[in-house]
């Protein structure tokens, strides 16, 4: 068993609670960079999707998980930051680094833009508005055919970094390692959020709209700063999600996208940022998990065994199972194991029984 | 009467046939939001279902049950499924904020779409129904009777629901459930029995949509995303109110055809999603408000 003694304030906001677990995250990244070495190319790929799905959950995340504002049209930033990043190296002919932050400024700046009107709705409607929204990308990608190529889609130009090609195929290595810093630098950033009153504004809002303006809270403002940093992360998401696909067209960005991304970070644990980590680990894992079923399947039953949509249909049981008996997603469970073995024997089995709670309408207001 | 008013007619009579669909699917929506302030997502995906079911009863390649035996085989099966689909998941979630709900149908239609795939295969079929191809001639005007059929269901169906709810001791008890659910227990009500009763309902109605939308086309698994744009039909009508449902249903019905004649290609399939954001910008609580200040 493990006491933390606390003996200034500043220790609720340290970085790393302790030196262990700050231990724990330096030897994590020693891992995740040493990767290409440990990997063949084809599970280094999958590996660099794993990082690219975690920064899109993390935007996701800021929104949902944090400032409580559930958005089911995620994909459609996910365009805004891919097609605006390949457009501005192609036609602008801006370096990568540029156009990359760019794109992800860009995308920010449509998510404040979207954010102002729909301030007007609550709840269950910015959720339904977000996802007209996804539809309706779709469409304009296709309309806005001289720029993104319509139907047929655009092809990801070449990334150069400091005289360095970076290639998803001839160089998936430097992709990865370019994903991984990115995955770095939005992590700390988001950590570091949340440990400003912005991001503890943020919980408020998600957890009370009403206390937290009593508490001097602006909460439109709020609002639009976390959809703003939402959309750039998930932009910078969509920007390498081009590069890592190479071709794209609206295909890509479907509104199944946009619900994938959620179901994503609600099985990896809403509120944790670990937990858009565990929610693309999940993601990507699964179609290689069936693959590989199947292979043995069929090794053992013989004949084919394809199922179509069997992917979506595994993703989505998982995700009803999660809700119903671990509502705080992958990292809830995982933060539990370890209450209990830090507190051992001293847990008890109702510590972390959820609260009765009643429902009221929202009609009345 | 001249070609282009007969060719408007037309439009509209069949804007409004589709427009019924979308309104009995927006139906289903409505009335789970009004008795159990639950958002249904998966409710396009239970139309689906409730589809393949009576073709599944119906069809002679399958069971090949008279017609209306199997209908009415199709509502109970529908309302069972409505009525254990809430026992076994949603009753797990209950008093939990909305969100939980909307992602946990969105689930359930997915695994829908999933499991008639796999029983009934990823090609379009056509439910043999009686009512499907025959046409009604009006002087020159011809109309299907499918579609004569599915406007005249929508209407009496809407009609009896909102009788229920505004007559009926249980139509008031499912009022009252879904507008604070505490009280509700207070009063007497068995909050959690009615959400069940009210899930059947909503399988049932979505087992009639089903039924009435393939007699009017074939169907397929992915038939169920048409319930985004009944969800679209449902806001822009005032989520929780059932004209306002049928209302939001044949707009959108309405605007589809009219699109699709006047505007360009490309640019018609967009118009439902375009008129909901406008209603939400607009009207955030749609056409027919069911938000109502507290009295103190």
């Amino acid at each position: 068993m493990r006491t933390a003694f606390k003996t200034s304030y500043a220790q609720d906001i340290r970085l790393f609670p302790d030196v262990r677990r700050a231990l724990r995250y330096v030897a994590l990244v020693a891992l995740a960079a040493a990767m290409p070495l440990l990997l063949d190319d084809f599970l280094l790929g999958e590996a660099t999707n794993v990082l690219i799905w975690a920064i899109a959950g993390m935007g996701l995340m800021v929104l949902t998980g944090h400032a409580g504002q559930a958005s089911l049209g995620h994909a459609a930033f996910l365009a805004v930051g891919c097609y605006a990043n390949a457009i501005l190296m192609d036609r602008a002919g801006l370096p990568f680094v540029a156009s990359f932050l760019t794109a992800g400024v860009i995308t920010g700046l449509v998510g404040v833009l979207i954010a102002v009107p729909a301030f007007r709705l609550h709840g269950i409607y910015l959720a339904i508005a977000t996802l007209a929204l996804s539809i309706l990308t779709e469409d304009i990608i296709v309309l806005a055919e001289p720029w993104t190529g319509g139907v047929i889609g655009l092809v990801a130009p070449d990334i150069t970094i400091a005289g360095v090609e970076v290639d998803r195929y001839a160089s998936p290595d430097l992709f990865y390692w370019l994903c991984l810093s990115v995955v770095l630098i939005v992590t700390l950033g988001y950590r570091n959020v949340l440990r400003t009153p912005l991001g503890r504004a943020f919980v408020a809002i998600r957890d009370s709209e009403i206390s937290a303006q009593a508490m001097g809270v602006n909460v439109a403002r709020t609002k639009a700063l976390a959809f703003g940093l939402s959309c750039m992360v998930t932009g910078w998401a969509g920007a390498l999600m081009g590069h890592f696909v190479y071709t794209f067209n609206h295909e890509v960005f479907t509104v199944i996208i946009s619900i994938q991304l959620l179901v994503m970070i609600v099985i990896g644990g809403l509120g944790s940022i670990q937990g858009a980590f565990w929610g693309a680990l999940v993601l990507v894992s699964i179609p290689q998990a069936i693959n590989i079923a199947r292979d043995g399947a069929q090794a053992a039953f013989g004949g084919s065994m394809v199922i179509p949509g069997i992917e979506t249909g595994i993703f989505m049981a998982i995700l009803i199972l999660f809700i119903l008996f671990e509502p705080r997603g992958i990292h809830g469970r995982i933060a539990k194991w370890t209450i209990y073995v830090e507190l051992f024997p001293l847990c008890r089995r109702d510590m972390f029984r959820r609260q009765k709670s009643f429902l009221k309408t929202e009609r009345m207001r | 009467m001249e070609s282009g008013t007969l060719e408007t007619l037309q439009l509209i009579v069949s804007g409004l046939a589709n427009g019924c669909v979308y309104g009995l699917i927006a139906l289903g929506f409505a009335l789970i939001y009004k008795a159990a302030e639950q958002v249904n997502f998966a409710q396009g995906d239970l139309m689906m279902f409730g589809a393949f079911v009576a073709l599944g009863l119906a069809n002679e390649s399958h069971m090949g049950l008279p017609f209306w035996v199997a209908c009415i085989g199709a509502i109970a099966v529908m309302a069972a499924l409505g009525w254990l689909l809430e026992r076994a998941v949603l009753r797990q979630v209950f008093g939990q904020p909305q969100i939980a709900v909307v992602i946990l149908t969105i689930a359930i239609g997915f695994l829908l779409r999933f499991v008639a795939g796999i029983i009934w295969g990823h090609d379009p079929l056509t439910l043999e129904s009686p009512i499907a191809g025959v046409n009604q001639h009006f002087g020159t005007l011809v109309l299907g009777l499918d579609e004569l059929a599915v406007i005249a269901v929508t209407l009496a169906l809407t009609g009896l629901l909102f009788g229920f709810f505004s007559r009926t001791r249980l139509g008031i008890a499912m009022q009252a459930s879904s507008q604070n659910q505490l009280a509700a227990y207070y009063m007497g009500i068995p909050v959690k029995r009615i959400h069940g009763l009210t899930w059947a309902l909503a399988g049932a109605i979505a087992a009639v949509a089903g039924i009435l939308f393939a007699s009017k086309g074939s169907i397929d698994p992915n038939t169920g995303l048409l319930g985004i744009k009944a969800f679209a039909a449902a806001v822009i009508g005032g989520f929780g109110s059932l004209p306002g449902a049928l209302a939001g249903g044949l707009i959108v019905g309405l605007i589809e055809p009219f699109a699709a004649r006047y505007v360009a290609s490309g640019y018609s399939q967009i118009a439902p999603y375009a008129m909901l954001i406008l209603v939400l910008l607009i009207r955030p609580r749609g056409l027919f408000a069911q938000v109502h200040a507290k009295k103190v």
